[in-house]
């Protein structure tokens, strides 16, 4: 019986890919294991093995054609002694049910759905975290749409007005930043898990290998705890260690270092020597990797006096606090997102781009409800906010960027214009970042708020496997829209 | 004073070596358990590649003699614990093909309710316990399982599996330590496939015999070619007996080798084609076992081909459960957080 071969797919990540390259042509025998064809995902090119056995009776998607969906037919395969007429591209024993299909659909993060109930096509479209579409640094339009926003320029931008910008994503913005840094800096290196040969778990480091060399660019065991500790030591003899993490899961292993051994040691020297260190990797959710390898650290980590804690949005607040980490002379943790990786964004072109710790940034201005976030938060609180002006309520969207240094004085600043708050973030509720930032505005500003502030976060637990779960255990954009309207009373 | 030595009988690949005592039932009964998982896993990938199963997904194909191997030298009651590569662990122990396929595809029907995934599974009953995904955090843990046994004085051993890489983490020797110290009954199984994720072994470490990293601390131990699952067979009724007699711990070093990436998207461009290909037609552990058994005149092609259908019936069939069984209640999202 005829077969369709479909589209794979390779990654935790990949909804499409280009199909670089057949190994196999028409008319060819194939066996179990043989190499069909090359296929590239956001991440790598990949070997597509050949799961059956039989005859390659027609190739419906040739070589170099992009954008092709998971699970789309890509050929036919024939039984021995069957011919190609037989190769009718219908649905075939290898395509998936359609209840099965839906469920791949969905973005594992940021579905806006929320109740398990399937969300239309449009609706996906803006949930989804992955489009591909640049978002702008600061949307113009958003900056001058409200009058009554008083807000300095510095707030609402980090460059001066006309500065030229290029897109790139956060991959790339990250990657130029520790490269800029270590042309300048001959002491700064980085040092991890395959971030050299493999050119980097989620290839943050590709290419540097190559640029800088073996001695600066530095494959590790799998010793977490280890290579911190080296990490650190080498601080204090005088370098600048990058060290990522493949994941800031794997940070768990190394927490003594982290914590006893960076954090502290400038107070406990009184002032004589400290730990200029960077540690980096992806944080949070990633999709469908279940609880050991989905959490988000950013409160624990913001806990700590001594360390410095940021977290990037875009790919411009990962340059410029990348390469102000690098140049820090406190360790930074340094939070990551890997769904956000991929997510294009427009980065200022600038000699020397840097954005200061402990500076939010107003992404958007509005007079209704302050929404603060941070990292890929502020993908559900920019989308509620669109969502939200729709219905005529304006929100103000505030980018922490960096939780310590924290800027409660733009958060308090804007609660007390709209005198109501919503925080988003996706890690647990109790001890959350919001939790505090709801406990300072209390304090600071209680007089001007008109509604408690509501901290909204990911679910009080483990992040399950399940599509259906993990969807509902992550903040979603429906959650952040009904937040607001609670604390505007609509 | 440390009584056990480092034995070393590390033997080169018994290409020539006579036709060993093994019994036809007992060559049948490891072909078929080593074709369960290699078809097994050939099903998950292409489920994976339906977009049936997410996130991490991390094959066991090339690596069947081991698992096989050691399981034939356990007796009811042994207890095992691995890393995230745990799929043919699962299936060698006795767990139900169903049940772990329908935990790869997240459903209700899985053995953690599609609450765990490929990573974590578990099974009491079966004395499985897991699927773990930080590298080497299951190395202690296996080492506490034979503490509790050792503690109620019950007879059992514990295996521990772990890769090369998490070979170097700093936990392994902590546990190694106090398992020799304290004479627990864990037999350590490092399951060398040369590579930890893209790193092999020669770029990790310049220690690279690892079964005698264990004499450090007075641990006994011996390297084993683990693409011969009846050498792997010996060598862990071995380790068994040393453990049962009250000596302590015991290091199985076994050399083998993973034909896939390390997990579903790893490009694998770290080694060659021909290294691979090379494996695959020289060294494979389910080809080994076959040749022996038609050399031997156990069993003709026919035999074995009914063999095969066999396997792919039970494969299929668990691969319609996982597709079937329906997603966990959303009330689950809430349950089994504490006890
Ligand atoms: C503590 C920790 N660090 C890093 C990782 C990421 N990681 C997962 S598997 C792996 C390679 C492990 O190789 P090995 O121990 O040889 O086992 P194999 O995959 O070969 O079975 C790495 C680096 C992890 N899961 N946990
Ligand atoms: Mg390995």
């Amino acid at each position: 019986m005829a077969t369709n071969i479909l589209m794979p797919a390779l990654s935790p990540t990949m909804e499409e890919g280009t199909l670089a390259r057949w190994l196999k042509k028409e008319g060819d025998a194939v066996k179990s294991g043989d190499i069909l064809a090359e296929i590239e995902t956001d991440k790598a090119t990949m070997e597509f093995e050949a799961v059956d056995e039989g005859i390659l009776g027609k190739i419906l998607v040739s070589e170099g054609t992009e954008g092709v969906k998971v699970n789309a037919p890509i050929a036919v395969l024939l039984a021995e002694g069957e011919d190609a007429s037989a190769a009718v591209p219908s649905g075939g024993l290898g395509s998936a049910d359609p209840e099965d299909r839906a469920n791949l659909d969905q973005a594992p993060v940021g579905d806006i759905a929320g109740t398990g109930d399937s969300p239309t096509t449009a609706e996906k479209k803006m949930a989804d975290p992955m489009a591909e579409a640049p978002v702008p640094a600061t949307p113009a339009s958003l900056v001058t749409q409200s009058g009554n926003g008083q807000w300095s320029a510095d707030r609402l931008s980090d460059v001066p007005e006309g500065t030229a910008t290029k897109t790139m994503t956060v991959r790339e913005a990250l990657r130029e930043a520790m490269s800029e840094e270590m042309r300048r800096d001959e002491t700064v290196f980085l040092m991890g898990e395959e971030v050299g040969e493999y050119q980097g778990a989620y290839k943050i480091s590709q290419g540097m290998l190559d640029e800088f060399g073996p001695r600066r660019v530095i494959d590790t065991p799998i010793t977490e705890h280890g290579f911190a500790g080296i990490g650190v030591g080498a601080a204090f003899g005088g370098l600048r260690p990058i060290v990522e993490f493949m994941t800031f899961n794997f940070a768990m292993q190394a927490m003594d270092h982290l914590i006893n051994s960076a954090a502290k040691t400038l107070y406990m020297s009184g002032g004589q020597m400290g730990c200029p260190i960077v540690f980096r990797g992806p944080n949070g959710a990633a999709a469908r990797v279940a609880a050991q390898h989905s959490q988000d650290f950013a409160a624990w980590f913001m806990q700590v006096p001594g360390l410095r804690v940021v977290m990037p949005y875009s790919a411009s607040d990962a340059k410029g606090l990348m390469k102000t980490a690098i140049r820090d002379p406190n360790p930074v943790i340094f939070l990551e997102n890997e769904i956000l990786y991929g997510r294009s964004f427009e980065v200022p072109v600038m000699d020397d781009f840097t954005i200061p710790f402990g500076k939010a940034k107003v992404e958007r201005v509005g007079k209704d409800v302050t929404i603060v976030s941070f990292g890929i938060g502020m993908t559900y609180a920019l989308q509620a906010a669109e969502e939200l002006g729709k219905q005529g309520i304006e929100a103000e969207v505030i980018n922490l960027r960096s939780l310590r240094p924290l800027d409660l004085p733009t958060v308090l600043e804007s609660v007390r214009k709209t005198n109501r708050c919503v925080t988003v973030e996706e890690g647990w509720p109790q001890g959350s970042v919001g939790s505090y930032l709801g406990s300072q505005i209390m304090r600071e500003a209680f007089d001007f708020l008109d509604a408690p502030v509501i901290s909204l976060t990911g679910k009080d637990v483990p992040m399950p496997y399940a599509a259906n779960l993990e969807k509902l255990a992550l903040v979603t954009v429906p959650e952040v829209i009904d937040a607001v309207k609670q604390v505007t009373y609509r | 004073m440390a009584t056990a030595t480092a034995a070393q009988t590390a033997q080169p690949a018994a290409e020539s070596a006579p036709i060993p005592n093994v019994s036809k039932d007992e060559l049948i009964k490891f072909y078929r358990e080593m074709l369960l998982i290699r078809r097994f896993e050939e099903k998950a990938g292409q489920l994976y590649g339906m977009g049936l199963i997410g996130g991490f997904c991390h094959l066991y194909i090339g690596q069947e003699a081991v698992v096989v191997g050691l399981e034939a030298a356990t007796e009811e009651g042994d207890k095992r614990v691995t890393s995230y590569r745990d799929h043919g662990h699962m299936l060698a122990c006795g767990m139900d093909a169903r049940g772990v396929m329908a935990e790869l595809t997240g459903r209700e029907g899985g053995y953690s309710k599609g609450k765990g995934g490929s990573m974590h599974m578990f099974s009491k009953e079966r004395h499985f316990y897991g699927g773990h995904g930080i590298v080497a955090a299951q190395v202690p843990i296996g080492a506490g399982l034979a503490f509790a046994d050792k503690y109620l004085g019950n007879g059992r051993v514990t295996f521990a599996y772990f890769g090369d890489g998490a070979a170097n983490q700093g936990q392994v020797y902590e546990a190694y330590n106090m398992a020799q110290l304290w004479a627990l009954p864990v037999v350590f199984v490092i399951e060398n496939n040369q590579y930890a994720m893209g790193t092999s072994v020669k770029r990790s470490t310049m220690s690279r015999t690892y079964w005698e990293r264990g004499a450090a601390y007075g641990i006994a131990g011996e390297e084993v070619d683990g693409m011969d699952v009846l050498a792997v067979k010996a060598a862990g009724q071995r380790a068994v007996e040393h453990c049962r007699s009250g000596a302590g711990p015991y290091i199985l070093e076994v050399k083998t080798y993973r034909y896939r990436g390390h997990s579903m998207s790893d490009p694998a461009k770290y080694r060659t084609r021909e290294e691979v290909q090379k494996m695959k037609e020289e060294r494979d552990p389910i080809e080994h076992v076959r040749s022996m058994l038609l050399t031997g005149n156990h069993a003709t092609e026919d035999d074995l081909k009914a063999i095969d259908r066999e396997i792919k019936e039970i494969v299929n069939e668990a691969a319609e459960f996982s597709k079937e069984s329906p997603e966990p209640d959303v009330s689950e999202l809430w349950t089994d957080i504490v006890a």
